[in-house]
């Protein structure tokens, strides 16, 4: 094969797959609790739309990815508050969540519609990345991209060895005895959705200041689904996440090259591709783990909590 | 502090008191947006506009329950697997292949006179709603696959399907390439019951369903059943209940109901098939559900309390030129509040002053 067509696809691969990885790590933490927040999709799309509101008017792109950190967070602990005060369905809120968080930024974003940004560039190291090969797919990728990685990293460092790690899991798994012995139940959860809504929130940002540089209503086109369907197919591994992600980068460079190369196919059926491919994947992984239960499932995921002492 | 104390019995005042609160809170709610929002425009009326108009006016009104009946029927539909606990979110990709099915039909027979062609694309559609539904329950049965995922996934495959549809073999041939079907004749158009309106008998057709549903749910073991499931699964189980039977039928029911719903839009308001087929009425229907409590008769009126914002959305848009977004906001808003204003009926809340 050509060496800069495989370049090209592999940094096709991690542009395409780097939201997902921010968006599923952010919710796996908040799935660890206990927590099953259905409303990445909306999270998403309000960190994309603040990402680029705050490029376009700033031009500073360390504000942009943190002002879509801060929008996620903000809107997830509507979320937050609900779920874990006033005690409601964690399905029906979270749903409840994307919803507003579609009309919301479709609201908040329609005098940008029509606007344009400046991406967010890769990183040029002198000498690393003028390396030949090497240097492009190594020391030459989006900065965000390194940040996706490296974020997959601290949460299973933070959940696997770290102390508050091992607390947040045994919520995860028992509220009740985790809370009898003196754990603030609530506290951890709280933390862990606003840490879902910030990395949802910059999942988000990098589709309107990575991928493309214009902000849509509909941008998210279902990624936040696909993110929550990559969390169970990780089994709840953070480092399964980037496995997961890098499929279904591939299956998006994948049909954005056959679209190039003129298959006789229509557009439409290509683009089908990444939501089947999540349901084939959940298939499959259910087909390998055969008739066990998934050992790995938070046992209090979705289950409300209220200590009544 | 604020505490929360458990009652001893549910409040039965607030399980009719919380609905009305979180009404209560949306609309304020909305007037703040507005007053933060509007600079020249009168906030009252645009209120009046938003809220009541809709309710008065002889052409908006009968828009109302054009837009209650698809949102009645899918709702209801959603509220049986809600109960179950089984949740078909991806009404929206049902409710466009029952269009697409339902549509079809109707432009196989184009031209064709007959009483039978609208019983048959009402088939149609509702047969394309419970087969695309039926993939989750396959799934879910087989693999135990999360139904959530593969329904909304499946939704967005439906919505490609339609575009793909109408670029190829549905596209009217004589339409200058754009995507959309021929206008459907007169036979394959649902009758309209209110001259002069786009009022079509849709809407007695979903009030009829509503009324069978609340009937079924009550009498029928199959109502039992489902309530069961979702309340109690493991006292389900012992009495035998067959869990993959809940999840099937459910699906289906919901499956169909949001097809049929499809066939709705496209043979009454819509009159063809087209992009604009999905309204959303697939996902604001979970709210219509919740608001309900999922309970049949509550669904007729919280269908039509959705359809208002809808119409009052639209026609704030016409006249202020403020965006119809602003309903998909209220209407979250009101899930919210709703919810929220939930917790009144198992807690008592409760001021504690003394700290300890």
């Amino acid at each position: 094969m050509n060496e800069s067509l495989f370049i090209n696809i592999i940094i096709g691969i991690s542009i395409a797959s780097t939201p997902l990885i921010f968006a599923a790590i952010g919710e796996l933490l908040v799935e660890r609790s206990g927590v099953l927040n259905l409303g990445v999709e909306g999270m998403m799309i309000v960190g994309a739309l603040l990402g680029f509101i705050v490029q376009f008017h700033t031009g500073n792109p360390f504000l942009a990815v943190f002002a879509a950190l801060l929008g996620g967070m903000a809107i997830s602990s509507i979320f937050a508050f609900l779920t874990q005060f006033l005690l409601t369905n964690q399905v029906a809120t979270g749903l409840a969540l994307t919803l507003f968080g579609l009309g919301f930024s479709a609201f908040a974003g329609r005098g940008y519609t029509e606007e344009t940004i400046v991406l967010i560039k890769a990183i040029h190291i002198p000498v690393l990345s003028d390396i030949p090969f090497i240097g492009p797919l190594v020391f030459s990728m989006n900065p965000l991209v390194y940040l996706a990685f490296l974020m997959v990293y601290l949460v299973w460092w933070f959940l696997f060895k770290t102390k508050q790690g091992l607390i947040l899991r045994s919520i995860g798994d028992n509220h009740d005895a985790a809370h009898a012995i003196g754990h603030n139940v609530v506290r951890y959860r709280f933390m862990a959705i606003l840490f879902g809504g910030a990395m949802a929130g910059v999942g988000g940002a990098f589709l309107s200041l990575v991928q493309v540089p214009i902000w849509g209503e509909d941008m998210t086109a279902g990624r936040g689904w696909i993110a929550l369907g990559l969390v169970v197919f990780a089994s709840w591994q953070p480092f399964r996440i980037i496995l997961g992600a890098i499929l279904f980068g591939g299956i998006t460079v994948l049909q954005l090259h056959a679209q190039g190369f003129d298959i006789r196919i229509s557009a439409q059926y290509l683009s089908m591709l990444p939501y089947l491919a999540t349901i084939i994947i959940l298939v499959s992984l259910r087909i390998r783990l055969k008739n066990k239960t998934n050992r790995t499932v938070p046992n209090c995921l979705g289950r409300i909590f209220h200590s009544t002492s | 502090m604020i505490k929360l104390i458990p009652r001893v019995e549910n409040s039965k005042a607030m399980i009719l008191l919380s609905p009305l609160l979180a009404m209560t809170l949306t609309a304020l709610s909305a007037l703040i947006i507005f007053i933060f929002i509007l600079d020249d425009i009168k906030v009252s009326s645009v209120f009046f506009t938003l809220f009541v108009l809709p309710l008065t006016d002889s052409y908006l009104f009968p828009e109302l329950l054009v837009k209650a009946a698809p949102l009645m029927i899918i709702g209801l539909g959603l509220s049986i697997g809600f109960r179950a606990g089984i949740w078909n979110i991806g009404a929206e990709g049902q409710y466009v292949i029952g269009g697409i099915a339902g549509g079809a039909v109707g432009l196989y027979f184009y031209n064709v006179e007959g009483f039978w062609l609208l019983p048959l694309m009402a088939i149609a559609s509702i047969l394309g709603g419970m087969f695309y539904a039926s993939i989750a329950a396959f799934l879910r049965i087989r693999y135990q696959v999360n139904e959530i995922l593969v329904t909304l996934m499946l939704t967005y495959v439906a919505v490609l399907f339609l575009s793909a549809m109408l670029q190829g073999p549905l596209r009217n041939p004589a339409g200058f390439n754009f995507p959309e079907s021929r206008i459907f004749h007169d036979s394959a158009m649902l009758p309209i019951i209110w001259e002069g309106t786009r009022l079509h008998i849709g809407f007695i057709i979903a009030i009829i369903i509503s009324l069978v549903a609340w009937f079924g749910i009550k009498k029928h073991m199959f109502g039992m059943q489902i309530k069961i499931t979702g309340s109690a699964p493991r006292a389900a189980k012992f009495a035998g209940f067959n869990d993959n039977k809940t999840v099937l039928y459910s699906l289906l029911i919901s499956g169909g109901l949001a097809g049929l719903a499809g066939f709705f839009e496209a043979s009454g308001p819509a009159g063809q098939l087209t992009p604009g087929l999905p309204q959303f009425y697939g996902f604001t229907a979970i709210i219509v559900a919740f608001l309900a409590r999922l309970h049949p008769i509550g669904i007729l009126f919280s269908s039509l309390l959705i359809a208002l914002s809808y119409v009052g959305g639209e026609e704030v848009q016409i006249e202020y030129n403020l965006p119809s977004s602003i309903t998909q906001i209220f209407q979250g808003m009101l899930l919210f509040y709703f919810l929220a204003c939930d917790i009144l009926i198992k807690y008592k809340v409760v001021l504690n002053k003394t700290k300890n």
